[in-house]
């Protein structure tokens, strides 16, 4: 590590120029983010062909398009690649990268060489545990959570790739989080305080705050499962003496917050659009920060609710219902003071507008079946069916990856200067959220009437909602075309943006589009009022169109 | 005539409650419940989908409002009402939730102690947890009585309850009857009278799961656990295996028989066998 | 902007000003002097928060051992002949080692901010070969003890742990050995510019307290 001086991210003989820095162990924050964006995309075309392969074989209820071995193969690597390579590194990665040194008014990240570790271990991990398919005896086949014994009696080869690929992929994550808390905490402009910062650095300030506690015990946890694997110790062998419970429970203490990790950076970023696209004030900022430092505690305390089934005694199934129902508290802070955010605001109806308020209702109902599967009698009939499928794809993908989407659209035309098309924006809407819901919504009733998860063959009543799922998930993969024409098209040929196509005060506004290495070309701005929109009660707005509403001050 | 918005408000809400309480009562999305704790469970169920309905139609209702009402007409560039908080209001809809999920979470607790969960599983007897892990296989038969109970559901009063032996192993499940030493893939057992399953599994976690019971518990390898449950509507309904067990996961199924109370007599004298023949009960995991 | 509310806009905005559409790369000299004057000219030095940020990291994984280590011994009976039991006397000489060490640690680095170099190398040395003493000591333990590494769970928890454990040693040894290599008169650590003594100390210093918890934990339990 070394201290972040202008030299190191300006450009050198032999750094490359254009857009050959992008494939460079560059330094500079903005690049760093787009690295981390374009290759988590990459990944999230290769877990959505995972998932398509999944939908193909359940679109019947024998086990028919591949082997059963290799369903579970697919699973696995589905859950891996969307989880560790897709949703942490870009709602992490990319947009904390991009974002937070603007909004704390820096030029870079506070440690820029680490940063670009972090990403740099992303592309080998990744390209490991894809390869680990082709290899002999083939990949993980026991789930994205590896359980033993399970875990121990697969094909070895394939779970210790499975194993070094995450250990990877999680110290990447801790040294992202390191740098985050430095930056939000240490880094910020002179002048700047905490209770000044946009909700997104709050937001990731949280999520790194879980990173850094609970990473590691994961990383310890598959240290000792690879001794289980290649030096046939008996940690988690009840063959051999130990305990299977135990895993569980230390797996869980990281992977419960990794929802957290997943989407708190989403609810940070759709604060930052929802005020911009309804010109008015985020609702309730301070309650909202501490709604985020809510979630972060609870957080840390409800892993075993994952766990209600597998042996936990009475008391410990008794305060994690508690804990985990207690968590729909802050969570529904947020959600009432985004409503209250839009209303009475003047709602721009674009692309990143309805990705947002898609998120609000997808993980509404996302958040309504996690109160319910909170509670221990009603968790012990649907836990490991697609009841959980359904339940927490609402919130990944229906929360995380919407927001990624509403994301792209909002930040577009700062990462390039130029605007995507509305027009292919709303179509690439239309059908994300027609093909989600199609997908998963029936998933909730087949898990309700006993469709356990993660098989490869079902009883035949199921079928046909098997059908409209994968008919949804057909759905989802042609919706991704739009959006790809889009982005690719319009980097070229879109509309030129301007520097703040949305008359935005967050600081990464007030700069040019694409911004300059060091952010600004001058001085950092002191921005301490960063959704100051909207116009006084009572006041007159000169900028209104009609007589009429020059009157109502805008309110009608 | 201007009608007042809090009378409407009032009104909408009103119709939100009934409707979530309509949908509750009326909109049947669980298999039939043939347990003595199905029926206590579909009433939690019950509960918590009324909630869920008004609170999400309430959301969405008003999302979809704010979308419609407030939306930008073309031309307009002026901004929203500058409100940047409005504490009183805060603390209702934290409250509110607050006491929701308090009441979500008693109430749910109240249920699983009326299903057994909360019984003590140890006060038969001192735990005998030592030899458990290091000879989990030779304790397969006879001494697993002694066993410590690491996990399960149980109900009070269990009193009489028939005895049955599962063994989960990929990709089977293998029940055992110690009173007439039958061994079957199929678990045939009595309405209405208490059955008391003690699970072992021999290589993975399994988990054993009846839909129409509303039960499903783990079964760990080198964890003896037990569940017990009263089957109240003759019939035959899936097993499922509900835990990722290997290639063949989604296969490992089979049924349970519900007999009448003679029948079940009949099945139990006919297949007990002569000495050394075996059961003659189906096999087949996908039965 | 659209607001005409005194206040309710960003108090400074001085890059609303700024030229519209600077090239992307090039900044001229003027513009980059100033840039250094209120940029990174004020930029702390974080290593250190940094480095303590990771030990916290390096904290919760041990954390997790020590959940797992103390779950199977309150729930996983242990097979017949095999104890918990463990020889006190080395493990012993080995935290009294291991303490002195931070002390030694802690005068090698008032001795360079009081710009005494080589009573800083002296120090560093003792310290290194405090850490170095534990090292063989545990090797001796190892060497002696009655069972393997998979000979039972004890066993195999009792290995990872101290085996962890003993990494860090080791990594902190070579810290050391290249802190006292760079403390030389003429290197690079020096009475004004002693980052990396400060954070091999706060290294050295998290090893011994998780030494502390782990002897507490593993052995006098």
């Amino acid at each position: 590590m070394t201290l972040a001086s202008p030299s190191d991210f300006e450009p050198q003989g032999l750094q490359p120029q254009g857009w050959l820095k992008y494939l460079s162990f560059s330094l500079d924050h903005k690049v760093i983010g787009l690295q981390y964006l374009v290759t988590g995309f990459v990944f999230y075309l290769i877990g959505g062909a995972l998932a398509g392969v999944i939908r193909t074989e359940l679109a019947s209820p024998i086990s028919d398009f591949v082997s059963r071995e290799t369903y579970n193969e697919v699973l696995t690597l589905h859950g891996t690649v969307m989880i560790f390579l897709w949703i942490v590194p870009v709602v992490n990665g990319a947009f904390g990268n991009y974002l937070i040194p603007f909004y704390v008014g820096a030029r870079d990240m506070a440690f820029p060489r680490l940063n670009a570790v972090a990403f740099w271990l992303i592309p080998p991990a990744g390209i490991l545990l894809i390869s680990s398919y082709f290899i002999a005896g083939g990949a993980a086949q026991s789930g994205w959570t590896a359980y033993p014994p399970l875990s121990l009696t697969t094909p070895a080869l394939g779970q210790v790739i499975w194993i070094l690929s995450v250990l990877l992929l999680g110290g990447s994550s801790i040294f992202g989080g390191i740098n985050f808390i430095a930056t939000i905490w240490k880094l910020r402009r002179p002048g700047l305080k905490m209770m000044q910062l946009p909700m997104y650095c709050w937001a990731m300030l949280g999520t790194s705050i879980l990173v850094v506690l609970s990473t590691p015990v994961l990383a310890g946890t598959l240290i000792l499962l690879s001794f289980d694997i290649i030096a046939h110790t008996g940690f988690f062998n009840p063959a051999l003496g130990g305990n299977v419970v135990v895993y569980q429970h230390l797996f869980w203490f990281y992977s419960h917050p990794a929802v957290y990790i997943m989407v708190l950076p989403a609810f940070g970023l759709v604060s930052e659009i929802l005020p911009i696209h309804a010109r008015k004030p985020l609702f309730g900022y301070t309650t909202m920060v501490y709604s985020i430092l809510g979630i972060v505690v609870l957080g840390l305390i409800v892993w075993a609710h994952h766990m209600f089934t597998s042996g936990t005694p009475p008391w410990m199934r008794l305060f994690f219902t508690i804990a985990t129902s207690f968590i729909a508290v802050p969570t529904g802070i947020k959600f009432f003071n985004w409503l209250a955010t839009l209303w009475g605001g003047k709602l721009a109806l674009n692309s990143a507008m309805l990705f947002s308020c898609a998120f609000i209702v997808n993980f509404v109902f996302g958040g309504i079946t996690g109160v319910a599967l909170a509670q221990v009698p009603f968790d012990i009939h649907v836990h490991d069916t697609y009841f959980v499928v359904g339940h927490f794809h609402y919130i990944v993908y229906g929360g995380t990856v919407f927001i990624i989407f509403a994301s792209v659209y909002h930040w577009y035309p700062k990462f390039t200067g130029r605007m995507l098309n509305e027009d292919l924006g709303r179509l690439h809407f239309l059908l994300t959220f027609i093909g989600f819901n199609l997908c998963f919504a029936p998933q909730h009733w087949l898990g309700l009437n006993g469709m356990p998860r993660r098989v490869a063959e079902y009883d035949p009543a199921f079928t046909t909602l098997n059908q409209v799922s994968s008919i949804g998930a057909l759905l989802m993969a042609i919706s991704t075309l739009p959006f790809l024409i889009n982005v690719v098209w319009s980097a070229f040929r879109g509309e030129v943006a301007g520097d703040n196509p949305w008359n935005a005060l967050t600081p990464e506004w007030l700069t040019t589009s694409p911004p300059p290495v060091e952010n600004w070309p001058g001085e950092a701005p002191l921005v301490t009022h960063p959704y100051g929109y909207g116009i006084p009660e009572g006041q007159l707005d000169l900028k209104v169109t009609t007589g009429r509403e020059l009157w109502t001050g805008g309110r009608r | 005539m201007a009608i007042p918005p809090t009378l409407i408000t009032l009104l909408v809400g009103m119709v939100l409650v009934l409707t979530g309480l309509w949908v509750g009562q009326n909109v049947q999305l669980l298999p039939l419940d043939a347990s003595a704790n199905a029926p206590v469970y579909d009433s939690l169920f019950q509960v918590l989908f009324s909630i869920g309905t008004i609170l999400f139609l309430g959301i969405a209702g008003l999302l979809v409002f704010s979308l419609v009402r407030f939306r930008r007409r073309r031309g307009d560039r002026s901004d929203g009402v500058a409100i940047e908080g409005n504490l009183p209001m805060e603390i209702v809809w934290t409250a509110i939730p607050a006491i929701v999920v308090l009441f979500v979470g008693i109430y749910s607790y109240d249920i699983y102690e009326r299903m057994g969960g909360m019984t003590p599983l140890n006060d038969h007897g001192a735990m005998h947890g030592m030899a458990m892990a290091s000879d989990s296989s030779a304790a397969a038969d006879g001494g697993t009585q002694q066993a410590r109970v690491w996990a399960g559901i149980g109900q009070a009063g269990s009193a009489g309850a028939l005895p049955v032996e599962l063994t989960a192993m990929q990709f089977a499940f293998i029940f055992h009857y110690p009173e007439g030493d039958i061994t079957s893939g199929e678990l045939h057992i009595p309405a209405n009278r208490p059955v008391e399953l003690r699970m072992k599994a021999n290589d993975v976690i399994h988990a054993f799961w009846v839909p129409q019971f509303r039960l499903k518990q783990d079964v760990i390898p080198g964890q003896q656990t037990v569940l017990t449950f009263t089957a109240t509507k003759p019939g035959s309904y899936p097993i499922v295996c509900a835990e990722l067990c290997g290639p063949y996961h989604g296969g490992m199924r089979s049924t349970v028989v519900v007999h009448e109370s003679d029948a079940f007599d009949a099945w139990l004298t006919k297949n007990t066998p002569a000495p050394a023949t075996v059961a003659s009960a189906p096999l087949h995991p996908t039965a | 902007m659209t607001s005409l509310a005194p206040g309710s806009g960003p108090t400074d905005l001085q890059a609303e000003s700024a030229p519209p559409s600077l090239p992307e790369t090039v900044l001229d000299e003027a513009q980059r002097g100033e840039t250094h004057a209120d940029g990174h000219a004020a930029h702390p030095d974080l290593r250190l928060f940094g480095l303590a940020t990771f030990l916290v990291a390096d904290g919760m994984t041990f954390a997790g051992f020590f959940a797992a280590y103390l779950t199977f011994r309150a729930v996983n009976p242990l097979p017949e002949g095999s104890s918990y039991e463990l020889e006190l006397l080395l493990p012993t000489i080995n935290t009294v080692l291991l303490v002195l060490s931070s002390v030694t640690f802690h005068r090698a680095g008032s001795n360079l901010r009081d710009g005494n170099g080589s009573g800083c190398r002296s120090w560093l040395l003792g310290t290194g070969v405090l850490g170095a003493a534990f090292l063989a000591g545990q090797m001796v333990e190892y060497f002696n003890l009655p069972f393997g590494l998979t000979d039972n769970l004890f066993a195999s928890t009792f290995y990872a742990l101290t085996g962890f454990h003993g990494l860090h040693v080791t990594l902190g040894v070579i810290c050391i050995l290249i802190v006292w290599a760079q403390a030389r008169p003429g290197g690079r650590i020096n009475q004004q510019d002693h980052f990396g003594l400060e954070a091999a100390e706060l290294y050295w210093h998290f090893v011994d307290g998780i030494w502390v918890v782990l002897y507490g934990i593993l052995y006098l339990l």
